[in-house]
């Protein structure tokens, strides 16, 4: 027994002993261990909770997003020419594109749900009392850095959806007194939305926002140790009474659970149900529906009340009022007084205004369903995601082949069929040159792609789906037809 | 709740000699938990860097040289300029490639591509010779090796008349070997 153990006994105390030489090397040189000792020792009082956990996913979250981001950013391109193209790519051709994409896209409405667990928690919790004042303020800028990441971000892929909302988005800010209209062009690049605007965007999203939200996480973070972590609510915020425990392991162990558990969360829904990208922005669209990304749906439905002349009140005065109430809390709520149920006045009022934002947002989505023709065009335009996302990724043309209409009206044929096609008034719901409008589909790529023989057929014999859509069965001779068909093909 | 707390508390940090163990296998755990889940997640991240290193570039098309009528009374090789369609990521693009057709009956195409190091050669009039301005590799008039550090003859691209349209295939092929090695 004793001689069989004797070998594994050695090689182990030798295995410790090249850790351990190696733990000291780089602890002379670099301090590993009073690095490790200031980051995993940090005392909890009462020990660690789950409740504690969201802090630390935010951070591992914000570092998942920095990497994908920069990840998309290898294919991206920001101008209002590639922009939309290059995102097609990402999501139709390159390799784990489309998970990667959802990955980020995903991600940053988790960090919106984990932000809002954090500070619920530490607002119930009273996490913010005792000289914790610039701590808690430190927390409502990342709050706001983060939803400037979300808004900023959601215009980048230049889709329909990314186009009107942004462009929403951008109009409410010429109702701030004074200097409104100067925002709007400020934030725009001019007073339309183009090129300026996806470029501005991608600059604040990309290097801005990032850069002051990393020295908001490191001042957060120092805050945070500075004051100490604040335990349960029963607990003194000023001088800790409670037995501690400290950060590692156990409370290192849930952090990173919960965060595993989030990236797995994120992992299948990217996998399972990607982000969708749908048509490229067309400002000519009259009839788009533009609705936000859910977090701000509450604020959208809460515009909707507020018309003439007292907008300002509900756009301006109100917002501001709430923002000033939460980033002043604990300059207001002053007592030291931890526990929920003995701050019945702090509570109520943040259940209130949660409560509102939730109601707001529900309404908003009732108000949706119940309007026929607002519920009918969302379908619609349901439906043409889908469509574009069925349909192949079409590379950007290069500049030369920009010439394609001149080139096909060369081709007798197709240049009789120019003219069939404008005296039967395709152009109408069609377009010129088959680009598509509201009335009618695109028919330059997928569909001129068709071959010859099936177009001439659904143009003889339209489907019950194109009589729906106003389509009628071309009644020209079968020279004209065929022509007709040569041009629909040289469009692609 | 907090009852429960106070006892794992003072196991957590007081009773210390007791948790190193339980605390070493937390961190093992931990450790590999990180591990596996970083590897897992570093895969589609690295596939979506390599992208354009594992596709397979779309095939070249066939691009006009000219009429085969005009190429019919040469008596040395002639330069032509050709349009090709390549997808360059996301973007269609069409770039000009210069190509020597050269004299004779069978209908012969050369890239001016020298095998050596990639330089473009040009037809040297006066010495009725191909000769490569950077290391002086020379070629006879049919692209065969005369003389210099190339490794091989120039390369021939795949041609074929459709028509009366002399067309080519232009393809780079790989230098410093001997044999003709297509990039895809």
């Amino acid at each position: 027994m004793l001689n069989a153990n004797d070998p594994e006994e050695t090689t182990q105390s030798q295995h410790v002993t090249i850790r351990q030489r190696l733990y000291k090397w780089l602890d002379v040189r670099v301090g590993v261990g009073s690095i490790l000792h200031e980051a995993l020792g940090e005392p909890i009082p009462g020990g660690a909770r789950w409740a504690y956990v969201f802090g630390s996913v935010l951070l591992f979250l914000f570092i998942s997003q920095t990497i994908t981001g920069v990840f998309l950013a290898l294919y991206y391109v920001p101008s209002s020419t590639s922009a939309h193209t290059t995102v097609a790519y990402i999501v139709k051709e390159v390799t784990g594109g489309s998970f990667l994409r959802s990955l980020h896209a995903y991600g940053s409405s988790v960090v919106v749900i984990v932000l809002l667990l954090h500070l619920t928690q530490t607002y119930l919790y009273g996490a913010y009392k005792g000289r914790r004042e610039l701590l808690w303020i430190s927390g409502c800028v990342l709050l706001a850095l983060m939803l400037a990441m979300a808004f900023t971000g959601y215009l980048l892929p230049w889709d329909q959806k990314a186009y009107f909302a942004t462009t929403v988005g951008t109009n409410m800010a010429s109702d701030v007194p004074f200097v409104g209209t100067w925002l709007k062009r400020f934030m725009r690049g001019g007073d339309e939305m183009g090129t300026l605007t996806v470029s501005r965007f991608f600059v604040a999203h990309v290097f801005i926002i990032p850069a002051v939200l990393i020295a908001f996480i490191a001042t957060h973070v120092y805050l945070f140790r500075k004051a100490g972590a604040a335990g349960p609510p029963s607990e003194d915020p000023v001088n800790p009474q409670m037995p501690t425990q400290r950060f590692y392991p156990r409370q290192v162990v849930m952090d990173t659970i919960v965060a595993l558990v989030m990236i797995l969360i994120l992992g299948s829904l990217a996998h399972f149900m990607p982000t969708e990208l749908g048509p490229k922005a067309n400002p000519a669209d009259t009839q788009y529906v533009p609705r936000p990304e859910w977090y701000y749906l509450p604020i959208f439905q809460w515009l909707k009340y507020w018309r003439g002349p007292y907008a300002i009140i509900g756009i301006i005065v109100i917002p501001a009022i709430t923002a000033a109430l939460l980033v002043l809390v604990p300059f207001i709520d002053r007592r030291l007084e931890r526990r929920p149920w003995r701050r019945p006045i702090a509570v109520g009022v943040f259940v209130l205004i949660l409560g509102g934002f939730v109601a707001m947002g529900l309404m908003s989505v009732r108000d949706d369903r119940r309007d026929p023709s607002i519920a009918k065009q969302v379908a619609k335009q349901r439906q043409e995601v889908e469509q574009f996302m069925r349909e192949q990724f079409e590379p950007e043309g290069a500049a030369t082949s920009l010439s394609a209409p001149v080139v096909a009206v060369v081709d007798p044929l197709a240049a009789a069929g120019k003219k069939v096609y404008d005296s039967e008034s395709c152009d109408a719901c069609h377009g010129e040159n088959g680009v598509g409008t509201n009335a009618g589909p695109k028919l330059a790529g997928a569909i001129a792609q068709k071959s010859a023989e099936e177009l001439s057929n659904l143009l003889r014999h339209p489907t019950a789906k194109m009589i729906e859509g106003e389509m009628k069965p071309v009644d020209v001779s079968d020279d004209d037809l065929k022509a007709l068909v040569a041009y629909i093909k040289s469009l692609k | 709740m907090s009852g429960a707390e106070k006892p794992t508390a003072i196991r957590g940090d007081v009773a210390a000699a007791k948790s190193v163990s339980r605390r070493s296998f937390l961190g093992v755990l931990l450790g590999f938990g990180t591990v596996v889940m970083g590897a897992a997640l570093s895969v589609p991240l690295i596939r979506f860097a390599l992208h354009p290193l594992l596709t397979k570039t779309t095939e070249i098309g066939w691009s006009d040289v000219g009429k085969i009528d005009e190429f019919a009374a040469l008596t040395a090789p002639a330069k032509r300029l050709i349009r090709v369609e390549q997808r360059d990521a996301w973007r269609k693009i069409i770039s000009e490639k210069a190509v020597y057709v050269l004299p004779g009956k069978a209908v012969r195409i050369l890239s001016p591509i020298c095998p050596h190091l990639g330089c473009s050669i040009p037809w040297n009039e006066a010495k009725q010779e191909f000769i490569c301005p950077c290391h002086v590799a020379v070629f006879a008039m049919d692209g065969t090796k005369i003389s210099g550090p190339a490794p091989r003859s120039m390369d021939d691209l795949d041609s074929k008349v459709e028509n009366g349209m002399l067309k080519v295939r232009y393809q780079y092929f790989r230098q410093l070997i001997p044999t003709k090695e297509p990039l895809s």
